[in-house]
């Protein structure tokens, strides 16, 4: 969908951007993380053209971005940012529709198509569709801010530090909500963060750069187990990679097909690192899990979180690393 | 309202003392057998001994009530109360000192003369601080309280229109230059309008140029500075400084003196107006374009809206607030620099007060200035009135980024 080919950007004679090579799939929530300054926003605005890349080639849909008319380009891609930015002086309403209006929709096609956003991020479309944004609170602005970005069904969406403002029980609600919308909507979404919990989270696949070069592109999973380097080491935290990585498998792949024992039930979706914290609180080695219609589906034993059996789908790619 | 930290207002009795100590001390009327001399002074209590005594007590009795209601606890009964009698006050000032301005024209002569005093003035700006003061405290809101504060003047206005006030020096002055006075007053709009307009025209594009620049030039870019230099200058040495080169364009270029330009009149007033008026217009232009967030200027541009459709739709709205304040400013300095405008011969009301100063004419002076006054206050009230209807169309103090509320 969106290819980056020996790409590179300077800021007068400082190179931000080195000979990027990336190629963003259909349907992929791609995280790209780095420290300041690693060029990761350059890349993300490079994508819309609010940054132009000055080496190499930027593809959308196989074709190099130069081609298309900017506001073409930017009508297709849906933006989102940190502080959100919302239009202070328009309600929620005329807010998300932005984009929609400057494609000539109808007010018919308008208000359903907000009605149905607001939906989508559980605001209630009747009250909230008249209000302005400073009757909103932050989580509900971003979320605002999320559903205008959204609002034309754009074939991109780009989002620079969504929810960095936002207080962290907020920023977890909004964080599953995304995840939630772009599984359903199957949405090609680049999301820029330093936030390494939230790349975790999140991505279907993670970009590390640091100054201006991608260091690693991996899956969560993958990034954890097999770190390129040092730099990617350290940055996604040596000391408690493991209990990461046990955050992003879940109790359902450590069931073994055993028959119900006398001891505590856990759902399947429990991630590992829940499933440890409860089992030192609550003394306990071995815990029934119970799948989504709430049927056994197997007992999960203490030992088999730290020896990796082979039946464990959600298991390392690469056995044997980290 | 309850104001729970005085049991009084404050503010009602030092305007009522101040009333007082100006009753006391300064001449209500000053009466004089002609124009040419200077008038004899009268106090409050000489004026009511020569009138019919209802009206005196009338007076009396107003009077009183403002300096209780000044005392009592601001109730909203209370303050209405002080509204209405501060409004009585003023309609009653003005009919005690025409009043007896007849009887002089009528016992004396018809060409006695009675100006208005000290004491005069200082009870009507008194009355009419403690309205304002009072719907200040009734907390109405912007609109409401500008109409209700017009509408204690209205008694003043309808006598004035009635002709019980003809014998009053002022309005005689006023009688024998009618026509003049309707001119001078319509000339004063006319250079103030042109100014403005000139103003904004030139005014709005450069704010936003050096919003634009302002990357590429230091803070102190040479337009501003050069503004603030132009301030410095005294308005009459600017309308000197232009008048050579006009005089020397309209020579040479006939067309352009046909079309008004000349070395005197209104040309060089409104083009020293325009010089003066730029700096608060341009600084508000830019002061207001900085105060827009980036983000939101950022997002427009990410979501794909042209450079117009930013400008008109995102930035002007949200800057207008700030933009409408540099105007104000400029437009009631403009009001006031008009006056000087008359020195050139651009005419206006300058042109009366100044015919007033050149003949010792006190009463003439104040037929010139009392407009200008009106004027600016006016033009002031209505800025006012815009400035807030700007700001709650933008919810300008809430308008900055994410609030602390969680969701």
């Amino acid at each position: 969908m969106i290819e980056f080919v020996n790409t590179g950007k300077s800021y007068g004679t400082t190179r931000v951007i080195h000979d990027l090579n990336l190629t963003i799939e259909k349907g992929e929530l791609l995280v790209v993380i780095g420290p300041s300054g690693s060029g990761k926003s350059t890349l993300l605005k490079m994508i819309n053209r609010m940054e132009d890349h000055d080496a190499g080639k930027i593809l959308f849909n196989r074709e190099e971005i130069y081609r298309f008319k900017v506001r073409d380009l930017r009508l297709r891609m849906g933006y989102a940012i940190q502080s959100v930015g919302l239009f202070p002086h328009w309600t929620v309403e005329r807010n998300i529709a932005t984009v929609p209006q400057m494609l000539g929709w109808s007010q018919d096609k308008i208000r359903q198509r907000v009605t149905e956003l607001l939906g989508l991020f559980q605001l209630d479309a009747t009250e909230y569709r008249k209000r302005f944004p400073h009757e909103l609170s932050g989580g509900q602005q971003q979320r605002v801010g999320v559903a205008r970005a959204l609002a034309a069904d754009p074939e991109v969406l780009l989002m620079d530090e969504p929810f960095g403002a936002l207080d962290p029980a907020t920023r977890g609600v909004l964080q599953l909500e995304l995840k939630r919308v772009h599984q359903a909507s199957g949405k090609t979404i680049v999301l820029v963060t330093h936030d390494i919990d939230e790349a975790l989270r999140l991505a279907t696949r993670i970009v590390l750069l640091d100054q201006g070069r991608m260091v690693q592109a991996a899956s969560p999973l993958d990034l954890l187990a097999t770190p390129a380097n040092d730099f990617v080491l350290n940055f996604v935290g040596r000391s408690d990679i493991g209990i990461k990585m046990l955050s992003l498998k879940q109790l359902g792949g450590l069931a073994r097909p055993e028959a119900a024992i006398d001891a505590p039930s856990l759902p399947q979706e429990t991630s590992l690192r829940e499933l440890v914290s409860f089992m030192a609180a609550s003394g306990v080695t071995r815990v029934n899990v119970i799948d989504k219609q709430g049927g056994h589906a197997g007992v999960a034993h203490a030992a088999d979180i730290f020896s990796r059996p082979p039946s464990n789908k959600a298991g390392l790619v690469k056995p044997g690393s980290a | 309202m309850r104001i729970t930290a005085f049991r009084w207002n404050p503010v009602a009795a030092v305007l009522t003392l101040l009333g007082a100590m100006a009753t006391l001390w300064l001449p209500f009327l000053r009466s004089a057998p002609n124009r040419m001399v200077s008038g004899e002074p009268l106090g409050l209590l000489q004026v009511l001994q020569s009138i019919p005594w209802a009206m005196g007590l009338l007076l009396g009795a107003v009077l009183l009530g403002c300096v209780m209601t000044s005392v009592a606890r601001p109730a909203r009964a209370v303050l209405w109360l002080q509204v209405v009698l501060a409004c009585a006050l003023m309609g009653l000032l003005l009919t005690v000192a025409a009043g007896f301005a007849r009887q002089l024209a009528l016992i004396q002569s018809p060409i006695a003369r009675t100006s208005l005093g000290g004491a005069f003035w200082s009870l009507l700006t008194v009355a009419w601080l403690l309205a304002a003061d009072a719907l200040q405290r009734l907390r109405a809101g912007a609109v409401a309280r500008t109409v209700w504060l017009l509408a204690t003047a209205l008694p003043v206005a309808m006598l004035l229109a009635s002709g019980w006030c003809d014998e009053l020096s002022i309005m005689k002055e006023y009688a024998n230059r009618t026509e003049i006075f309707g001119a001078a007053v319509l000339r004063h709009l006319q250079i103030v309008g042109m100014a403005l307009v000139l103003t904004i025209g030139l005014g709005l594009p450069m704010g936003w140029w050096l919003h634009l620049r302002r990357s590429a030039f230091a803070a102190g870019f040479p337009l501003l500075g050069l503004l603030n230099i132009v301030q410095t200058i005294p308005s009459i040495a600017l309308f000197g400084l232009l008048m050579a080169p006009l005089a020397l364009l309209a020579a040479s270029f006939p067309a352009l003196a046909k079309a008004g330009i000349s070395g005197v009149g209104v040309a060089p007033g409104v083009i020293a107006l325009v010089l003066y008026s730029l700096l608060p217009v341009v600084r508000g232009t830019l002061a207001g374009l900085e105060q827009v967030p980036s983000a939101v200027v950022s997002a427009a541009r990410g979501m794909g809206m042209s450079r117009a459709q930013i400008a008109l739709q995102v930035q002007l709205p949200l800057a207008l607030p700030v933009v409408l304040a540099g105007l104000r400013t400029a437009t009631i300095a403009a009001v006031g620099m008009t006056t000087i405008t008359a020195l050139i011969g651009a005419g206006g009301l300058g042109a009366i007060m100044f015919e007033g100063l050149f003949s010792s004419a006190q009463d003439l002076v104040l037929l010139g200035v009392l407009p200008i006054v009106a004027l600016a206050v006016l033009a002031d009230t209505i800025f006012k009135l815009g400035i807030r209807q700007a700001q709650a169309a933008v919810h300008a103090r809430l308008a900055n980024a994410i609030d602390e509320v969680p969701a």
